[in-house]
Order: structure tokens, then C-alpha cells, then sequence
């Protein structure tokens, strides 16, 4: 026993494979935050009065706020004086009008990184809304979309473009009085997606876009609206990889998705944030509020998300299921190695009646990682049949690592019908050699028992993206088994 | 050229503290079958993880020769790309991992380490095919996750099978009879007895007899207490099924 446990921790190390800064002058605020800079934002994005007066608003409400301390991480204190709120890709004149105007530069990060926007827009058939830093870039396919009425734009630019919608529903989902960083977000956010899928529009491709850190200390405060209309249908694919930092850099996004009648909304993410070096050092703190309002009718929202970076993870992508009969997913696969941490999971709120509910969260810890599920499912007093099935499953790989679940079950509805599963394996010694005597080394043995015990959650993405996800996880467990 | 595939000399073996195999040689060559028969804890699966490389096993002296290498030098997936395969007394589950392509990279591994060309996903599917009629596999349980909810003798068929595509220099087979019907102990035996050739060996581990009515072994050695205490021929094996081991352990314990 002791054998097996000291030969699975000879810890062989990999360097981050996307470890690289793109060399682009870019302008920053000065560090620090206030109620000028509040406004500086808001005015060099020339935003209208009322985006500017929610912004002071919630600056106003973070003020009052401490940052929470329930996740099962540690990390030192963040100083938010310290951080620099905004920063953009310098143009050259006039903003780039189509991705030929795009700096060559970027595009070339894009490409390192494996997503050649100008392949993409002929053979992928995915159209990119690209946010490098905070603001937009280069956005593709919008003539075909535009075509079928789907608004897929920056952030800045429907604030500018399309008023009234952002309006309506910016801040109908998580306000900004939700938490300390989503207060924060709403006060500062700099860019972000904003979809809009008309009433009975099935949207004629997936939606992705690909996020990036690159100035160095400035926070990323993302913030992504996305309505769905009555019978309408949308995927939209969330993936980021993060260039090699030393000092910790936070992440705090905002997610807001809203369905209505008979509408659906997938939203697929693979995380891949810089998670720090073997002996935790650097690394993105990843501080996302996500969530869904499913308010219409037999609505569907589904979150499957693959995490295998940031130094420190908290996110739970939730479901508010207020009308009848929707149906709530959340399918997850969080990955920790060396000293990364991990706090997340979902909330599942059944408001309406006949209320669906999905869980499967498949958490891998490995060297020094601590991954922690932390679940809600509530079922309120007008929830009658309302239903959840939850599966939560930790595999270990290695002594060194833990897995922590945390399930909260509120149930004021009697005819509700709730299951929980869970499950902690260790990889299995037994498991390693037998895949070792058929002649697959130990590396490729852990990656295919692990890809293994994710399927029911890879096989919920969008195919490219599942296998982009499997290599993800084989890189991130280099190393975890000697 | 001596055509010795396998040459284990005055091996001991064991786990901490406790020492399994006690001065063990056995030489294996080319063409031939050796059963290895003992009572249970004799040490018989210990010797086949030894040999196949399996962690936990301190080797306290003695040497095993493998083709003329230091069988004991190499990792365990270098034994097995170069031809020692393990069918195991208990084969795992690999839950979520399809058998299907379990196999096939396993296969290309070996290929690989050989300077052959990896087979594609058709061509390694006919290799399957024409395997799967040697062993009457079901094909559902290739789609399905590797021995996951396989029945005790689906395991040790699928053993035999893997070993028919793998086709290995030496191939040790744990115990595979047990478990398996009658019909299936034939059908299982056949197919070792096609994969046997004059470049390759075959030892096999059992209890009983009764499978060597199929797989005629060329040699029978009975392993007691980390030793193998009397080697015969096939013979040897109906007199243990008649008299037990008891008669052989009494006579072992006379000073020779
Ligand atoms: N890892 C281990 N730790 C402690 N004891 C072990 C270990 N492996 C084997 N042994 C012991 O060594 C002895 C030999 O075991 P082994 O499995 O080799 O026997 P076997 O001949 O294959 O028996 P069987 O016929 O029952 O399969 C047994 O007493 C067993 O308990
Ligand atoms: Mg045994």
C-alpha cells in the first residue's frame, strides 16, 4: 500500500502549454477603483446615462459588501485597489471593421492557441466573438445570423446597438445586489457576448467565444446576456486558455441567461485559466456568478461545463426554473492538480410547477488539489412535482489531493422527488496495470480512465469541443501519477 | 541461437515482509506449454505479477531472463509491447472506457514500439472480426465499457481475446478456466490451442486438470511454497488430480 501510494506521487512536471504573453501595447486605467473610474469606463465605451447610473449603483451597493468566505478555498487578500479595471487591444485609427482590420498580432494568439478565427469562419462553421483583454475584436458570421434576426455582438456594442433589450434584461437574472462579485462586475465590467435568439428561431450554428488574459494585472470582468424567445433555440460554447502569469489575476464574470416559453439554452464551457505553477504560485482566481432564469414554459436551460484551470474556482451555474414544466441541466467535470482549489456546483431553484432537474458532477482531484461540490437543490412551496436527480462522483488520484461534497436539499413541496448519488473512487492501482500489461504507459492509462469516468458528462458537449475537452483533461493530469 | 523464451534462475520474490516465491527456476522455449498447478497461496499468481511487472513485489534475489533481456529491468508496458501478456485471474473494470478502443490502443501501442504502422480504425475492426469468430465473442461486448458488468467468464473470454489480437511471445494465463462453463472452457481452450506457434509459449495456471484435456501442456510443474517442487510430463497432472498435492508435499519433505 505505501509503495503504490509514494510511486503515484512522483510528481513529473509539464509546462503550461499555453504559457505566452502577445506582445500588444495595450492601454490600461491606472490601478485602482472609484467612482471616477466607474465613470471613465463607462464613458470611453460611450455608454447611455442609464448604463452609467447602474454601474455607479451597484459600485455603490459592492461598497457595502465583503467578499464571501464560505468556499472551501483559501487564497491571500485581493487588493482591489491594486487591480487596474480596464484595458484594451490599442487600435490603429478606426476599429477593426472585419477580421482583415484585425492586428495581425492577435489573430496570431488566436491561432497559437488552436482557434484560427479565419479557418474557423470558412470550415468550422462557428461563429467567434472573440474578447481579447475586455473588448471585442473580430466577430464572424453576423450577415448570416443578422439573416435569421440573431443578434451576436459584443457587449459594448448592444449596449450602444440594441438599448432596450440590454435594458430589459441586464441584471434580470443575477442584480447586482446578488454577491460581492457580482456587484463588483456590474460596477466594471468592460466587455463581454451578448446573444439575442428571436421567437422561433433555432439558431443555424453554435455560438463560441473565446476569452483571454493578457495585460498583465488587469482584472477580467466579462459580463454575457444571453435571451432566448419564445421557441427558439441556442448553443452557445464558452472556452478560454490564459498565458503564463506570475502574480494572481482575477477572473470575475457574470453570466446571465434568460428562456422563455419553450425556449433552450445550452451553454458549454471548457475552462482552461492559467491554474499556477506546481508549487501554487500565479494563477487566475476564477469568480464567476452564472445562472439561467428559465421563465417561460417548459423552458430548458443546460450548463455542462469542464474545468481544468485557475488557480482557485468558485462558480455555480444555476437554474431558476419559474415556469411549468422546465427543465433545469448542470453537467460538470472540475479537475484539480498540484495546488489548485475548486468550490463549485449549482443551484437548481424549482419555483413552477412540474420542475425538472438534472445534476452530474464529476470532480478529479489530484497532487495537492482540493475540489469541493457545492450543490442546491431547492424546491419551493408551488413546486408540486417538481423533480431532481443528483449524481456526484470525486475520483482521487493520489493521498495527497481531497474531494468535498456539500449538498443542501430544501424541499417545501411534499410532492416533489428528490435522488442523490454519490461516489469517491480512488484510481485504481489495479486499474493502471492492467492497462500497463496491455502496453499503454501509466500517463495514457490515468487519461483514459479518467476521459473514462467523465463520459456522461463529455458526451453532453458539442463534439469538437468534447474532444478539445478530453485533450484538456490529459493535459492538465500530466504528471499527477509517477 | 537457443530459441529460450523465458529463463527465470533461483528467483524470490515477495511483499514487505513476507517472501512468496522462494528459489523458483523455470525455463519456457519456444513452441512449448507449460502448466503450473499448486494449491492456493502457493504463490502462483504472484510469480505470473512478477513476471508481467506488477508494483508492490520486491525481488530479493535471483533473475529472470526474457528473450535474452533482464525482463525484470524493464516497466511493465515494455514487457508488454515486447510480448508478455497477462490474462489475469481477475481482469478490472474500466468503467466508461470502451472495449473497442481500449484494445485498439493497446494494440497500436505495441505496433508502435515495434516500427509498425498503427491501424487505423476499419482495419483494426476487421482484425476484431476475424478474432471474434475464434473465441465466439458477442460483439455487444466490445461496445460496451471494458469487463464492466461482464459476467465472470465474459471476463476471462475477453481475456483470451485480447490475447488473440495482441498475439504475444508469452502468454501466462491466470486461473482463466475457472469460471467457465463447459461449453465455454472448449470454446476458450480452442482458441489458446490456435494461438499456440512454434515462435511463442504458453504458461498456463489452473487448478484442474480437466483443462489440460484440452490444452495439452508439454510440461506440468507443481509450485509449493514459492518452489516448484516436481516437474512431469501431462501425466503428472492426472496423478495430482487422483492423489492431491498432499502426496507430493510429503515426499518434498523427505530430505532428498
Ligand atoms: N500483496 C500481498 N500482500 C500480502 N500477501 C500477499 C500479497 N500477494 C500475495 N500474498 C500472499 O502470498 C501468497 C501467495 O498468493 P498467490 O495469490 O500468489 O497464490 P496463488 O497460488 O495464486 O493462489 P490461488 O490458487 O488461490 O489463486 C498468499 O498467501 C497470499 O495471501
Ligand atoms: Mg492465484
Amino acid at each position: 500500500m505505501t509503495q503504490e501510494t509514494n510511486s503515484i506521487e512522483t510528481l513529473v512536471k509539464k509546462e503550461y502549454k499555453y504559457g505566452f504573453v502577445t506582445d500588444i501595447e495595450s492601454e490600461s486605467a491606472p490601478a485602482g477603483l472609484n467612482e471616477d473610474v466607474v465613470r471613465m469606463i463607462s464613458l470611453k465605451k460611450e455608454e447611455p446615462e442609464w448604463m452609467l447610473e447602474w454601474r455607479l449603483k451597484a459600485y455603490r451597493h459592492w461598497l457595502t459588501l465583503t467578499e464571501p468566505k464560505w468556499p472551501h478555498v483559501k487564497y491571500p487578500p485581493i487588493d482591489y485597489q491594486a487591480i487596474s479595471y480596464f484595458s484594451a487591444p490599442k487600435k490603429k485609427g478606426e476599429g477593426p471593421k472585419s477580421l482583415a482590420e484585425v492586428d495581425p498580432k492577435l489573430l496570431e494568439t488566436y491561432e497559437k492557441l488552436g482557434i484560427p478565427l479565419r479557418e474557423q469562419e470558412r470550415l468550422a462553421g462557428v461563429a467567434v466573438d472573440a474578447v481579447f483583454d475586455s473588448v471585442s475584436v473580430g466577430t464572424t458570421f453576423k450577415a448570416q445570423l443578422a439573416e435569421k434576426g440573431v443578434i451576436f455582438c459584443s457587449m459594448s456594442e448592444a449596449v450602444k446597438e440594441h438599448p432596450e433589450l440590454v435594458r430589459k434584461h441586464i441584471g434580470s437574472v443575477v442584480p447586482y445586489t446578488d454577491n460581492f462579485f457580482a456587484a463588483l462586475n456590474s460596477a466594471v465590467f468592460s466587455d463581454g457576448s451578448f446573444c439575442y435568439i428571436p421567437k422561433g428561431v433555432r439558431c443555424p450554428m453554435e455560438l463560441s467565444t473565446y476569452f483571454r488574459i493578457n495585460a498583465s494585472n488587469t482584472g477580467q470582468f466579462e459580463r454575457t446576456l444571453i435571451v432566448a424567445e419564445e421557441g427558439s433555440h441556442v448553443s452557445y460554447l464558452e472556452g478560454c486558455t490564459a498565458p503564463m502569469r506570475d502574480e494572481n489575476q482575477l477572473h470575475a464574470a457574470v453570466v446571465e441567461l434568460v428562456a422563455m416559453d419553450h425556449a433552450e439554452i445550452k451553454y458549454s464551457t471548457v475552462q482552461n485559466w492559467y491554474p499556477g505553477d506546481e508549487e501554487g504560485k500565479g494563477g487566475i482566481y476564477n469568480f464567476v456568478t452564472k445562472r439561467g432564469m428559465c421563465k417561460g414554459r417548459k423552458s430548458k436551460i443546460s450548463w455542462t461545463q469542464v474545468e481544468t484551470g485557475s488557480a482557485i474556482t468558485w462558480k455555480y451555474p444555476s437554474c431558476i426554473l419559474l415556469g411549468e414544466g422546465s427543465i433545469g441541466e448542470f453537467y460538470s467535470v472540475a479537475v484539480v492538480n498540484n495546488y489548485q482549489q475548486a468550490d463549485t456546483g449549482t443551484k437548481m431553484i424549482h419555483i413552477g410547477k412540474n420542475t425538472r432537474s438534472t445534476i452530474v458532477s464529476k470532480g478529479i482531484s489530484a497532487g495537492k488539489g482540493q475540489n469541493s461540490y457545492r450543490g442546491l437543490v431547492e424546491i419551493r412551496k408551488g413546486a408540486a412535482n417538481a423533480r431532481n436527480f443528483s449524481q456526484c462522483d470525486s475520483m482521487l488520484i493520489g493521498a495527497q489531493c481531497g474531494a468535498h461534497t456539500f449538498p443542501y436539499i430544501e424541499v417545501k413541496n411534499t410532492s416533489s422527488r428528490i435522488e442523490h448519488e454519490a461516489s469517491t473512487t480512488k484510481i485504481g492501482e489495479d486499474q493502471i496495470f492492467y492497462c500497463n500489461q496491455r502496453g499503454i504507459e501509466t500517463q495514457d492509462a490515468v487519461n483514459m480512465i479518467v476521459n473514462g469516468f467523465c463520459k456522461e458528462v463529455f458526451k453532453e458537449l458539442p463534439m469538437e469541443f468534447a474532444v478539445e475537452a478530453q485533450k484538456l483533461l490529459g493535459v492538465s493530469l500530466e504528471g499527477s501519477v509517477g | 541461437m537457443s530459441n529460450t523464451i523465458l529463463e527465470i534462475k533461483n528467483l524470490s520474490a515477495g511483499v514487505e515482509n513476507k517472501r512468496i516465491i522462494k528459489g523458483l527456476n523455470l525455463t519456457v522455449n519456444a513452441g512449448e506449454v507449460h502448466a503450473v498447478m499448486g494449491p492456493n497461496g502457493s504463490g502462483k499468481s504472484t510469480l505470473a505479477s512478477v513476471l508481467a511487472g506488477r508494483e508492490g513485489y520486491e525481488i530479493s534475489g535471483g533473475e529472470v531472463s526474457y528473450l535474452g533481456r533482464d525482463l525484470l529491468e524493464m516497466a511493465p508496458e515494455e514487457r508488454a509491447r515486447e510480448g508478455v501478456f497477462l490474462a489475469f485471474q481477475y481482469p478490472v473494470e474500466i468503467p466508461g472506457v470502451n472495449s473497442t478502443y481500449f484494445l485498439k490502443a493497446a494494440l497500436n501501442e505495441i505496433r508502435k514500439h515495434h516500427g509498425e504502422q498503427e491501424l487505423d480504425a476499419m482495419e483494426f475492426l476487421s482484425l476484431v472480426k476475424e478474432k471474434m469468430k475464434l473465441l465466439e465473442l458477442r460483439d455487444d461486448l466490445l461496445k460496451r465499457s471494458v469487463n464492466e458488468g461482464f459476467s465472470g467468464g465474459e471476463k476471462k473470454r475477453n481475456e483470451i481475446f485480447q490475447m488473440a489480437i495482441l498475439e504475444p511471445k508469452l502468454a501466462i494465463l491466470d486461473e482463466t478456466d475457472s469460471g467457465l462453463d463447459i461449453d465455454a472452457l472448449k470454446v476458450v481452450s480452442e482458441g489458446v490451442n490456435k494461438l499456440k506457434g512454434p515462435d511463442n509459449a504458453q504458461l498456463i495456471i489452473t487448478h484442474y486438470q480437466r483443462l489440460l484435456n484440452y490444452i495439452v501442456p508439454d510440461f506440468v510443474h507443481v509450485l509449493w511454497d514459492g518452489r516448484i517442487v516436481r516437474t512431469g510430463g501431462k501425466e503428472l497432472a492426472l496423478e495430482l488430480e487422483e492423489k492431491g498435492y498432499d502426496w507430493i508435499i510429503k515426499q518434498e519433505a523427505v530430505p532428498a
